[in-house]
């Protein structure tokens, strides 16, 4: 099932939360949503789950409105909601029972898909403790585990790997990547390096709006018109280099780094790159050059771009 | 239906998990055990095979006894987020309201089936009106129904299981005997509204034996006024 969201809009008084925003997620997709606290990321979430009702606009499972078929889609999506809540006097079998059942699951099934939520999640140490004697790491798995016990074909997880530690963050990503292969998956994170290890597409929103939607590499194409290479030219005068440099018709501007080892920042213009150029310059002056890097403009980079005006 | 049933399930084994069911059982026959048989104007003391005693005790203890039960019930979801979790399951806001109300009722029915030894002894003591007897559970009954409503409709406005209580207790103060006092105190129709709206006189005449189903219709009202309004108020999170 495919989510399509067409000028999604919600206000909180006079304050939008959300404002006219759309985009699509297809099966096999994981989408990773992201922005600063507050811009809109979970209230959209909220109304793609049914708990919010839809301000303005449209959301569409499957090619059904949530608006009129609310109550019959809410069978198909997997929700975690921000903060994990979970009734923490329930043993974790029977609160992974009560869930399959209220999404409508047979004895039966409940009873099977326990056993491989279980094993998946990795609980079965813990699977007869209360859920208020488990770690916060563990409780995250128990929402997980509530979220994927009726299979859903759609999964919404917002904010799935706090509190997790290194091990189980990469164990949790790995799951959602496998998730991802078949299902429709939207994860809401702040945290930059996991929307480039778990997600396929990036949205970016801030103040309710969409800022940029697409792969990491897309965003960084966008980011980097200009080629930007680190330098460090040894052997040689600072100033005569400078000056070489900022000769050249690929170079754009030139910045000094560090003045005691020469290192320098070299910017070219738009569309070309000076680094075979410097090179040659380098091989005729005779200068040692012990370093060229070229600088890819980094997730955090585009994301403070996007989101601080 | 089915989810209703599955809330109510699970609330009734969360009460009894908790000792709340525990306590409350053992206050409850407590009470009512002591005043009925040991304690003041006692069964013995009225000298009838007649469990009216019984009665006018149980509609106090459970006027107090209700709130304890409902507070949680929507306020503690709240205050924990995990009502965002149920709604977001296959359910409506009515099977949520319904499933809770269910769960209370059917705890209340547990600690009055506990009360049925009281029927036996009496039997043997002199000639019982078993019909009067059925009344009058029915009248506690529907007498707890109303207030169970009323308390989830208190628990469903705030996230505060303390304000949710003295919410519940407070409009519940207003049936079980303030209106009757103000439709002693006024004349003419004003007299006649309050005298409708207070429970006691409903109540009453049906713990005495007297089926009327203007009284019937009084206490499903209030379970349907009460329902309806905690369903709305979950409801009102939808509204901008």
């Amino acid at each position: 099932m495919e989510i399509q969201i067409e000028n999604l809009s919600k206000n909180y008084g006079p304050q939008k939360a959300v404002d006219r925003i759309s985009f699509e997620v297809k099966p096999g997709e994981v989408l990773g949503f992201l922005g600063p606290n507050g811009a809109g990321k979970s209230t959209t979430m909220k109304m793609i789950t049914g708990y919010l009702a839809i301000g303005d606009g449209d959301v569409r499972i499957g090619g059904k409105s949530v608006r009129d078929h609310g109550d019959d889609l809410k069978r198909h999506i997997g929700y975690l909601p921000e903060n994990n809540p979970l009734y923490l006097d329930m043993p974790v079998i029977d609160y992974l029972t009560f869930c399959g059942a209220l999404q409508g699951m047979t004895p039966d099934a409940i009873r099977r898909r326990l056993r491989e939520m279980i094993a998946v999640c990795g609980l079965n140490a813990e699977k007869h403790k209360k859920i208020g004697e488990l770690s916060k790491g563990y409780r995250q798995r128990v929402g997980l585990a509530q979220a994927m016990i009726h299979d859903p074909e759609i999964l919404v997880l917002d904010e799935p790997t706090t509190g997790l530690d290194p091990n189980q963050i990469v164990e949790i990503r790995n799951l959602i990547r496998e998730l991802g292969k078949a299902k429709t998956v939207v994860l809401s994170t702040h945290i930059l390096p996991e929307v480039e290890a778990t997600c396929d597409r990036i949205l970016i929103i801030n103040q309710g709006r969409i800022v940029a939607n697409g792969t990491a590499d897309t965003l960084r194409k966008q980011a980097t018109g200009q080629e930007v290479i680190r330098l460090r030219i040894e052997d040689a005068p600072l100033a005569e280099v400078m000056n070489a440099l900022r000769g050249m018709p690929t170079v754009d501007t030139v910045e000094v780094v560090d003045k005691e080892l020469n290192r320098l920042e070299l910017q070219s213009r738009t569309g070309m790159s000076s680094r075979r150029e410097v090179f040659h310059l380098c091989v005729a002056k005779g200068w040692v050059l012990s370093e060229l890097t070229p600088l890819e403009t980094r997730l955090e980079d585009i994301f403070r771009n996007l989101t601080t005006n | 239906m089915h989810a209703t049933w599955i809330i109510a399930k699970k609330e009734l084994q969360s009460y009894f998990d908790s000792l709340i069911a525990y306590i409350l059982l053992v206050l409850f026959l407590g009470f009512s055990g002591f005043f009925t048989w040991l304690f003041g104007s006692d069964i013995f003391m009225v000298g009838q095979a007649s469990l009216q005693t019984f009665f006018s005790i149980a509609y106090w203890t459970l006027f107090f006894f209700t709130p304890a039960l409902t507070m949680r019930l929507l306020a503690e979801e709240k205050k924990t987020g995990t009502l965002e979790l149920l709604l977001t399951k296959a359910i409506t806001d009515r099977q949520v309201v319904t499933g809770k109300f269910l769960a209370a009722l059917l705890l209340v029915f547990v600690a009055l089936a506990c009360t049925f030894p009281y029927v036996v002894t009496l039997s043997y003591i002199g000639d019982i009106d078993a019909g009067e007897i059925f009344c009058g559970y029915a009248g506690l009954a529907l007498m707890s129904g109303a207030y169970i409503s009323i308390g989830l409709y208190a628990s469903s406005l705030t996230n505060n299981q303390i304000v949710a209580f003295l919410l519940a207790l407070s409009i519940g103060l207003f049936f079980h005997i303030i209106f009757e006092v103000l439709a002693g105190s006024f004349t003419g129709i004003t007299a006649q509204v309050f005298a409708t709206l207070s429970l006691n006189n409903h109540f009453e005449s049906l713990s005495r034996g007297v089926v009327d189903t203007r009284d019937v219709i009084y206490f499903l009202s209030l379970i349907f006024l009460g329902l309806f309004l905690a369903e709305m108020s979950l409801t009102k999170r939808n509204l901008n």
